[in-house]
Order: C-alpha cells, then sequence, then structure tokens
C-alpha cells in the first residue's frame, strides 16, 4: 500500500517549482473558448426584460406585442403577475429571437404594469434603515467594561466600505440547448459538478440529465456557483424553441447590477490599550447590506483576539441587486475596521504600529510566530525601518508618503473531490475530474502532481476537466480547490503506480515494494540497471487501460487548513487633490505546501490587484430617489489600469514549518487586506484617518478638512 | 438600438442636406465612439446616421506659424498628437489630448466629435433626460449624487458638465468655430459655442440641427506659453475631476496676459476672468498662481457632494499655470 503522502523535499521534480500555466498559450492566442463565445448552430439570442423600480409588484405583464415580432422563437416569463420585485434589475421576462437586435427590440415591446413601493437603497447610514434593519449578533467576551477601566488609551473611530461588485471579465450567462430530453448547458460558472443538482428542480428533470460543460471562464470571485434566473429562462426558451441553443450572457450594466455584490461595512469602534500597548478591550456596533438578504456578520475583531470584547451588528435588508459570496466573504469588511482601529490607536499611543502588533503577538492565535515572522519579513521587503515615520509624512510639498500594515488568515482546507486516473498500456495518462479552472491554473497543477508522482514530464499528463461526466469535485469557492484536487489526484497517481509496480515486477525480478518511479522509468530502488520505461512498464497492462480513482477527503496529510498573511503598503497621497497613488505593496503569504510556485504567486498578485480597485475605486453607487445604480458601465464603476497598480512584490512562506501542512488554498486570503493596507499607509502619509473605503479624492480631501488645513 | 437609415455623403453640402430640421430626425457620425452607445441605450434615437468620414475637406491640419492653424473638424485626437507643430506651439492642447486616456479613443475619437460629445452625466445616460429629471418634472441632481457635476455656472437647470477634454484649451488659445449649415456658413469664437441648455430638448452648442462643425481656427501661439492640467483620479481610463487649460504672454517672468479656461467644472467649458485677472501683471510664482486658482472658485458654490471640486479647481488653476510657466514641461 502507498503512502500516501507528499514527497520530501529533494524528491519533488515539479511539486514547488515554478511553472508556467499549460492553457497560457491557448489563451493569450485567443484558442481559448470561454461559453460566452460560443456560437452553436442554430443558436438564438435571449435577452431579459428587467425591473426599472427597485422595489415594486407586478400588476400586469403583456408580451403578445413581442411574440407576434418576426424573428421571435419564443417568451419566457420568469417572474409574473403579483411577484414582488425586490431590486433595479430583476427578471421579468425572457425572450429568446433570431439574432440580439430583435431580442432587444421584443423585450422593449413588453408592456408590464408595476404599483411601486417604498424603496431603500442606502445604507450608509443606520438611521434611515428603519424597518430593514435588523439586529443579527451579539457577543461579549470577559468583560469589556473591565477592559475599558483598565485602558490608559482609547480610541473611538467609525469605518465604513460601500458595496461593491464582482466585475466578472466574463459575465454570468449561458448556452442551453435540449438534445431529445437531455439538456446540454454550457455555463459559466464555479461549481461544474454542483450545476446538474441545481437545475433539476426548477427544469423538473433528472439531474442526471443535465450534462454541463466548461472549458474557461473569465472570472468568478464567488460569484458563479448556481444556475441563475436567466440560465433556467434559457433552458426553458430553448425547450420552446425545439431545443435549439440559446445564448444568454449578461450586458455589463445587469453585470453590475444584478450578477452579485459584496456587502457594505460601517463600524462604530472602541479600542483601549494600556500605554505599554498591551490590548485590553474592544468594542463595536456595526452594520451592512447586501441587498434583501443582508449582510454577514464579520468577525471582530480580526485576527487579534482582544481578551474583553462586546460586538453587535445590525443587518440591512435592502432594494439593491442580492449579495453572493466575494473572494473571502466577510474577511475584507473585517479587517478593514480592525486594522484601522488598531492603527489609529497606535498613532494615539504614540507607538509605531509594527511594534504594537508584535507587543500583543500573543492574541494573534496558534499562527502567532508565522505572523510576527511574515512581520518582519515584509518591514524588510517595504523598508519599515528607514521609510515609516509617526503619522503625518513632514516633509514638504503636497505629496506625502506613508506605510501601513495589515494581516489576515482564511481556512483553504481541500474540498471533496474525486480524480479519475486513467492510464493506458501504451502509457498514456489522463486524468479526468469535474472540476473547473477559475484561470488560477488548475490544468496545470494537476499535471504537476500526477507528473510529479508518476515521474513523468508535465507533457505527458493530459487533463481533462469542465464536464459533469467526469468524477465530481467540488466547487472552487473558500480556496478549497487547490487542497481537494491535489489530494485526490496524488492518491489516484500513488494508488495507479502501485498497480504499474504489480505488473512491472515479474519482469524485474522484484517485489512490487523494492520499485520506484525515478526519471521516467520504474526501477528497483537505487537501481538504474533494473529498470523498464514508463512505456515498457505499462505495456503489461496487456490490452486494457486502468482507471484508478483517489478521493478527498482520504488517508493521509495532504491537506490541511488555515493560512496567514501579511501585507504592507507604501503610498504617496497628493494633499491638494486628495489622489492616492500606489508606490509598493508587499504581500508575505503562507499556505502550506507550494503545488506550483510561480502561479501561486499569481493568485497573490491578482489579489493585491484585485484589491488596489477596491481600496481606491470601486462603490456601487445607487441613487435612492431612482433605486437604481448610477454607475453600472465601465466608465464610472472604476477599476485600476495597469499605471494605478505600483509595484507589487510577493514572497510565499515555504519550507519547514510550512510545508509538512499540507496543500492549503490561497485565493481568498490575500485578497483580504488591500483595502486596510493601503488606508493604513494614507492615514500615515497624511497624518489623519481617511474613515471609508474607496479612497477617492473627495474622501480624502474631506478628512484632510476635519485636520484642519493642509 | 432603433432601425436607422444610414448616409454616406461626400460633400459637406450633400450631408447638411440629410441633416433634419430638428434633432430628432440626424446624428452626425464621425467617430462614433459615443454615439452607437448613446444609440444602444435608447438615449438618442436618430431616424438616420449621416456618416461624414467620407468628406475629404474636413480632414487635415494646415497652417504656419504665422498664420496660425486650420484643423479639419475630422481630424483625429491621435492625428492631433502626431502633428509635429503641435507639441511645440500648443503645449495646452496636446497636454488636453494626451489626457483622453486610451489609445481606441484616441484613433477614432475626432476634435469635431470632441467638442459636440453628450454630457456623461449619470442621470442623462440612465435616460432621465439631457437635465436629469423625473417624470414629474422633479430635478435629480440637486438631491441625488452630483459628485461629478458642476461647481460654476450651475444655478441653471443644468448641472452636468461639459464633457470635452479639448475645448477648454482650444478656447484658451482663442480657437474659432467653422460652421457650416443650410445658411451657408459661419463662424463663431469656440467660447460662445457652448450654451447651457434650459429644456432638455436644447443642446449643448450653438449649432442647428441641419448645421456641422467643418474646422477649428487656432490663432498663431508660437510666442505664448500654455499648459492644461488635469486632476483625474485614475492613470488609466478615467474622465477628469477637473482640468484647466492656460494660455499665458509673458515678458520675462512677468504675465502680460492671459486665458484661463476650467474644464468638467460648468455646463460649459468655463473661462475664468477673475483668475485672468488675477496673474495679470503678476509675476508667475506659487503665490500668484495659488491666488488665480483661488480666484477662479470664488464664485463656485457646491451641490450636495460635489464641494471637493472647488479645490480640484483650484489646484488645477495653479498648476496649469505654473506649469506653463515652466515652458509646459512636467
Amino acid at each position: 500500500m502507498a503512502e500516501y503522502k507528499w514527497p520530501d523535499a529533494d524528491k519533488r521534480t515539479q511539486i514547488g517549482k515554478r511553472i508556467a500555466r499549460l492553457d497560457g498559450a491557448v489563451k493569450v492566442s485567443g484558442k481559448a473558448k470561454y461559453n460566452s463565445d460560443l456560437n452553436r448552430p442554430g443558436m438564438l439570442h435571449g435577452k431579459v426584460l428587467r425591473s426599472p423600480h427597485a422595489h415594486a409588484k407586478i400588476i400586469s405583464i403583456d408580451t403578445s406585442a413581442a411574440e407576434q415580432m418576426p424573428g421571435v422563437k419564443a417568451v419566457h416569463i420568469i417572474n409574473g403577475v403579483g411577484f414582488e420585485i425586490r431590486w433595479a434589475g430583476e427578471n421579468i421576462v425572457a425572450v429568446a429571437a433570431l439574432d440580439e437586435p430583435t431580442a432587444e427590440d421584443a423585450i422593449r415591446a413588453i408592456k408590464v404594469q408595476y404599483e411601486k413601493l417604498p424603496h431603500l437603497v442606502v445604507d450608509h447610514d443606520l438611521k434611515i434603515a428603519g424597518e430593514w434593519a435588523t439586529p443579527t449578533n451579539e457577543s461579549k467576551k470577559g468583560d469589556y467594561e473591565k477592559g475599558f477601566a483598565e485602558a490608559e488609551v482609547i480610541h473611538e473611530g467609525v469605518y465604513g466600505m460601500p458595496v461593491i461588485t464582482h466585475c466578472c471579465l466574463e459575465p454570468h450567462g449561458s448556452v442551453t440547448e435540449w438534445e431529445d430530453d437531455n439538456l446540454l448547458v454550457h455555463l459559466s460558472t464555479q461549481a461544474v459538478s454542483g450545476i446538474a443538482a441545481q437545475m433539476a428542480t426548477p427544469m423538473e428533470i433528472p439531474a442526471g440529465k443535465i450534462r454541463v460543460k466548461q472549458d474557461h471562464i473569465g472570472g468568478g470571485f464567488g460569484s458563479k456557483f448556481g444556475p441563475d434566473a436567466w440560465d433556467v429562462a434559457g433552458a426553458k426558451l430553448s425547450k420552446k424553441a425545439g431545443g435549439k441553443p440559446v445564448r444568454i450572457f449578461l450586458e455589463r450594466d445587469a453585470e453590475l447590477m444584478v450578477a452579485g455584490t459584496r456587502p457594505s461595512h460601517y463600524a462604530k469602534v472602541k479600542i483601549g490599550a494600556k500605554k505599554d500597548g498591551t490590548l485590553t478591550a474592544w468594542q463595536s456596533e456595526s452594520w451592512g447590506s447586501g441587498g434583501p438578504n443582508g449582510s454577514g456578520s464579520p468577525p471582530l475583531p480580526y485576527v487579534i483576539d482582544i481578551p474583553n470584547q462586546s460586538r453587535k451588528h445590525v443587518s440591512i435588508a435592502n432594494h439593491v441587486g442580492p449579495s453572493r459570496a466575494w473572494r473571502a466573504p466577510n474577511h475584507p469588511q473585517a479587517c478593514f475596521v480592525t486594522m484601522s482601529a488598531l492603527e489609529d490607536l497606535a498613532a494615539k499611543l504614540n507607538m509605531d504600529p509594527l511594534e504594537f502588533v508584535l507587543k500583543n503577538k500573543a492574541l494573534l492565535g496558534t499562527r502567532k510566530d508565522n505572523y510576527a515572522d511574515e512581520l518582519m519579513l515584509a518591514a524588510e521587503k517595504i523598508g519599515w525601518k528607514k521609510t515609516w515615520h509617526p503619522r503625518g509624512d513632514k516633509t514638504p510639498g503636497p505629496i506625502k508618503r506613508g506605510l501601513g500594515l495589515s494581516f489576515h488568515t482564511w481556512g483553504g482546507g481541500g474540498h471533496a473531490s474525486d480524480c479519475d486516473l486513467v492510464i493506458q498500456p501504451d502509457g498514456s495518462v489522463e486524468v479526468r475530474m469535474g472540476t473547473q479552472d477559475l484561470g488560477v491554473g488548475t490544468r496545470t497543477a494537476l499535471a504537476i502532481v500526477a507528473a510529479d508522482t508518476l515521474a513523468l514530464p508535465l507533457e505527458a499528463i493530459k487533463i481533462s476537466i469542465g464536464d459533469n461526466r467526469f468524477p465530481a469535485s467540488g466547487g472552487s469557492g473558500g480556496s478549497t480547490t487547490i487542497g481537494g484536487i491535489s489530494a485526490s489526484t496524488r492518491r489516484a497517481s500513488l494508488d495507479a503506480l502501485d498497480k504499474i509496480f504489480e505488473k512491472a515486477a515479474p519482469t524485474l525480478n522484484a517485489q512490487p515494494a523494492e520499485l520506484e518511479a525515478i526519471g521516467g522509468k520504474i526501477q528497483v530502488k537505487g537501481d538504474a540497471s533494473r529498470s523498464l520505461t514508463w512505456a515498457q512498464a505499462c505495456a503489461k497492462l496487456g490490452a486494457m487501460p486502468i482507471t484508478v480513482r483517489g478521493k478527498n477527503p482520504g488517508p493521509g496529510p495532504l491537506t490541511s487548513q488555515g493560512v496567514g498573511g501579511v501585507q504592507m503598503a507604501d503610498v504617496a497621497v497628493d494633499i491638494e487633490t486628495g489622489i492616492v497613488k500606489i508606490n509598493k505593496i508587499v504581500a508575505v503569504q503562507d499556505c502550506g505546501l507550494i503545488i506550483n510556485l510561480k502561479l501561486t504567486e499569481s493568485q497573490v498578485y491578482g489579489a493585491l490587484i484585485m484589491g488596489v480597485c477596491w481600496a481606491l475605486y470601486e462603490e456601487k453607487i445607487n441613487d435612492q430617489t431612482t433605486g437604481k445604480t448610477l454607475n453600472a458601465n465601465m466608465e464610472f464603476y472604476k477599476l485600476a489600469g495597469i499605471g494605478d497598480i505600483g509595484q507589487l512584490e510577493v514572497h510565499m512562506m515555504t519550507g519547514k514549518g510550512y510545508d509538512e501542512r499540507g496543500v492549503i488554498g490561497i485565493g481568498e486570503p490575500p485578497a483580504v487586506s488591500p483595502g486596510a493596507v493601503i488606508s493604513n499607509a494614507v492615514a500615515n502619509a497624511i497624518g489623519v484617518r481617511v474613515p471609508g473605503l474607496p479612497l477617492t479624492p473627495d474622501r480624502v480631501l474631506a478628512a484632510l478638512e476635519t485636520k484642519g488645513g493642509r | 438600438m432603433n432601425a436607422f437609415e444610414y448616409a454616406s455623403p461626400t460633400t459637406k453640402e450633400q450631408a447638411v442636406k440629410l441633416l433634419g430640421n430638428s434633432w430628432t430626425e440626424a446624428e452626425v457620425l464621425a467617430g462614433g465612439t459615443d454615439l452607437l452607445s448613446l444609440m444602444k441605450d435608447h438615449i438618442v434615437e436618430p431616424k438616420r446616421l449621416v456618416n461624414i468620414k467620407s468628406i475629404k475637406e474636413l480632414g487635415g491640419i494646415a497652417g504656419t506659424a504665422k498664420s496660425g492653424l486650420r484643423i479639419g473638424a475630422l481630424v483625429t485626437i491621435q492625428e492631433l498628437l502626431d502633428h509635429p507643430r503641435m507639441r511645440k506651439e500648443y503645449a495646452a492642447l496636446v497636454q488636453a489630448a494626451e489626457g483622453i486616456s486610451s489609445p481606441q479613443i484616441r484613433n477614432m475619437g475626432t476634435i469635431g466629435g470632441d467638442l459636440c460629445q453628450r454630457p456623461r452625466c449619470w442621470y442623462y445616460r440612465a435616460g432621465f433626460g439631457l437635465l436629469g429629471t423625473q417624470e414629474s418634472g422633479e430635478p435629480l441632481v440637486p438631491n441625488g449624487d452630483n459628485r461629478y457635476h458642476a461647481i460654476l455656472g450651475n444655478s441653471g437647470a443644468a448641472l452636468f458638465v461639459n464633457p470635452s477634454s479639448l475645448a477648454p484649451a482650444l478656447i484658451a488659445m482663442n480657437a474659432r468655430v467653422k460652421i457650416y449649415g443650410a445658411k451657408g456658413q459661419r463662424e463663431v469664437a469656440l467660447e460662445k459655442f457652448f450654451t447651457a441648455p434650459t429644456t432638455g430638448s436644447q443642446r449643448e452648442y450653438d449649432l442647428q440641427p441641419n448645421e456641422l462643425v467643418t474646422e477649428i481656427i487656432v490663432p498663431p501661439l508660437a510666442r505664448a506659453k500654455s499648459a492644461t492640467y488635469e486632476v483625474r483620479q485614475k492613470e488609466a481610463l478615467d474622465w477628469p475631476l477637473t482640468t484647466a487649460s492656460v494660455v499665458l504672454t509673458m515678458t520675462g517672468n512677468t504675465v502680460k496676459a492671459a486665458r484661463i479656461v476650467l474644464g468638467h467644472v460648468a455646463p460649459t467649458p468655463w473661462r475664468s476672468t477673475e483668475a485672468e485677472a488675477a496673474i495679470v501683471g503678476k509675476a508667475v510664482s506659487e503665490a500668484t498662481a495659488e491666488a488665480a486658482g483661488k480666484a477662479a472658485v470664488e464664485k463656485a458654490k457646491a451641490l450636495s457632494k460635489n464641494g471637493y471640486k472647488i479645490q480640484l479647481a483650484k489646484v488645477a488653476v495653479k498648476r496649469a499655470i505654473l506649469l506653463a510657466a515652466k515652458g509646459g514641461t512636467r
């Protein structure tokens, strides 16, 4: 029996190296087909009529003009008379037509009468939330009153960040079609194996009749775990149109209005410490909203377990498109509030925040030593000792420079995953798995694990994913993919190797347990003179391939959970214009054993870039009078361009203390800190906290105004 | 997008005949970088599109250092930037053009289109009409999200900002615009070309529905110093929060004459005679430039959410003056 563990560092041939993504060439050349690129034979184009009102009841719907329009092939009412609309952009009627303009004309020809109802689309002020606000969480720990009594310095502040969207480059949507009574769904999804079960009920067919395919996805970030109402509508339109493929992908405005958001978060915080920096108490009253389902309750205080705490959270259920998981749900909000309050308190204590955090290291939980190591390493890379100064850059001129720090955590243990490893008698190897590559390098990771285990070159491994006919593997959420798919593939590869050893052993005149795979050969351990090439060994299989199933969870310490990371930012703020520029961000991050160093770092770069976007620019701007999102476009829903990102430096913690933890996910943790770290750096630069994100000129100038003069 | 008739005349005479007598009849298609989006969103719904790109006489840049420049309405932003005389003699215009932050827009967008483009007000773009009003007629901007709206010239019904990137620089240069229409040719100072509409059916410029901007005349500027300073949050693809263009005629370090025009602060490009008066006769210094900036916003009036733009306008004027005095190079 194989021993289910990762190879020791000196035995790794592919694992942990810097390996370029296998699908890089097809992506940059445009050969890679995303589901939104598909143009299936006879394909119809679907459009969805959306509610112009944020809160209303549907009184009547008249689709007759649309139905009679030449070129219109099917009309489907998604939400009918009597339905209560709870956000602007809610789906009402879907239409399929021969081309997009006709479908567009058809939805404009549908007449809907609404009874308008009162709406709330803003959330920054708890007082105006009224009946839509619900206390959801109240908890205490220790004695916070005693904690504040012991405190010698107390800071109070209010912090907030607005609702933002996922803004996937490839919008949400699908191409759906029927083959007899089987449904084929080309969906842009983070969960290839999990879609059929979710779609079976609304389609009223067995899940086994639903096939889901996706080769590539243009971003999900937590917003693409299910089929959406428009995907179900597409399948129904297809059925009505005799099974013809129907394409519905959201327009950019709909993508920004209805395809998911990250909830806002606002918090009144009181935090106390002794003069030497020892933290004694935390009190927070927070609120937030993410549409009709309200908001989650971010874990305050974040990471740092202050001894005495009192926390209250209120969730506002308002009339904006509903929230969805957004890269590390609840963590960016908790991190921004906590790290801001810590930095503000450090400033009041006249302490360097780095020293302040280290002083309270004991509160950083089980991985406190890792955090300390990461803090020191990040400090060295950003030049903390040399560049950090007490609050307010005193150098002349309008450009002020500052440094900030933040830290974060995440789980990221591997999800359930089945892997079929198929070995053909000619030596071909294929990994089959119903997983998906979110653009993070899943294909490459699978090939690395199989190749390293079987001692073959990467190109010898064929990777087949993105189809729910392959063995089921979990959805890509919670940073659970790499732990799951690497473990199941490692187990499958080790078991497959055992089978090859069994077949090869007689020829090599040895016991299977005496064999090893090394450099494309199967040989007696340590004796290259008694070996078979991989192809010769596989030929012993006879005529039939073998398929070996590896599973996660399963035996052996291949994946675990819980990671930490530290980020530090160096920013320049023009105090006359309030414009913030990023000089540099350093990210030091651990995530257990790394399968592919290059693409792991890429994940961190991506998280930092996304973080610069929401720290400086992103905000879903909703208009209380009209109930509409005013910036549902790429002009005023601002994202960073390459010139806005600054220099990014990523360092992954590897080796002893990290590798033996097994493989842990990386997608989310580095996306937590950017808002906090950039805000802290800005406060350090200009000498005053900008209490809200994004750090736009109006907010920065308003904060400077409160400080008095410039 | 509604179905429309498409015409592609080869002379301006033909073009003008194809334009209608009311604004709902026809739209002029030049670069098309914005018009097509407006049509797709049903913000404008012309019955006919008159493509003017085949009219040769509307292209090209001509002129001498003595005579100044004649810029055809179809000259693209990139052609403007690539013209050998621009960078040396018309720094403010080059800097304004460089602020148009995507190569695609610079390659397709034309100078005529930049001058005649429609406001970016998000109420207008969401279908609430040019002035942004509810069905009841109640204006949306004053109590709504007006963070990008006007701080000057905002006592009327129009609260959007004029979106032209080039107009402030061209007005500072005392440019004139040639217009051809059913009644023949006319020429107006660009400064007088822009208007603040009082009803939603008006346009933001002095054009009749059957008139066409044909060229822009820029006087010689070889001896003046000019600059444009743009306050823009992002480096990448973004609208200015405010801009200032200045043209200074100087003797030594002393300003003899000045033209100072702000952009993105008012429903029209905003010439600030107050700022001009503050700097004329003075030597350019941080203090005098700052005083001119202050003068520029003396009459500014913040709406509920755009007070910060007053500060930005002040800084833009100051920095544009300092930049111009330095010779226009940052």
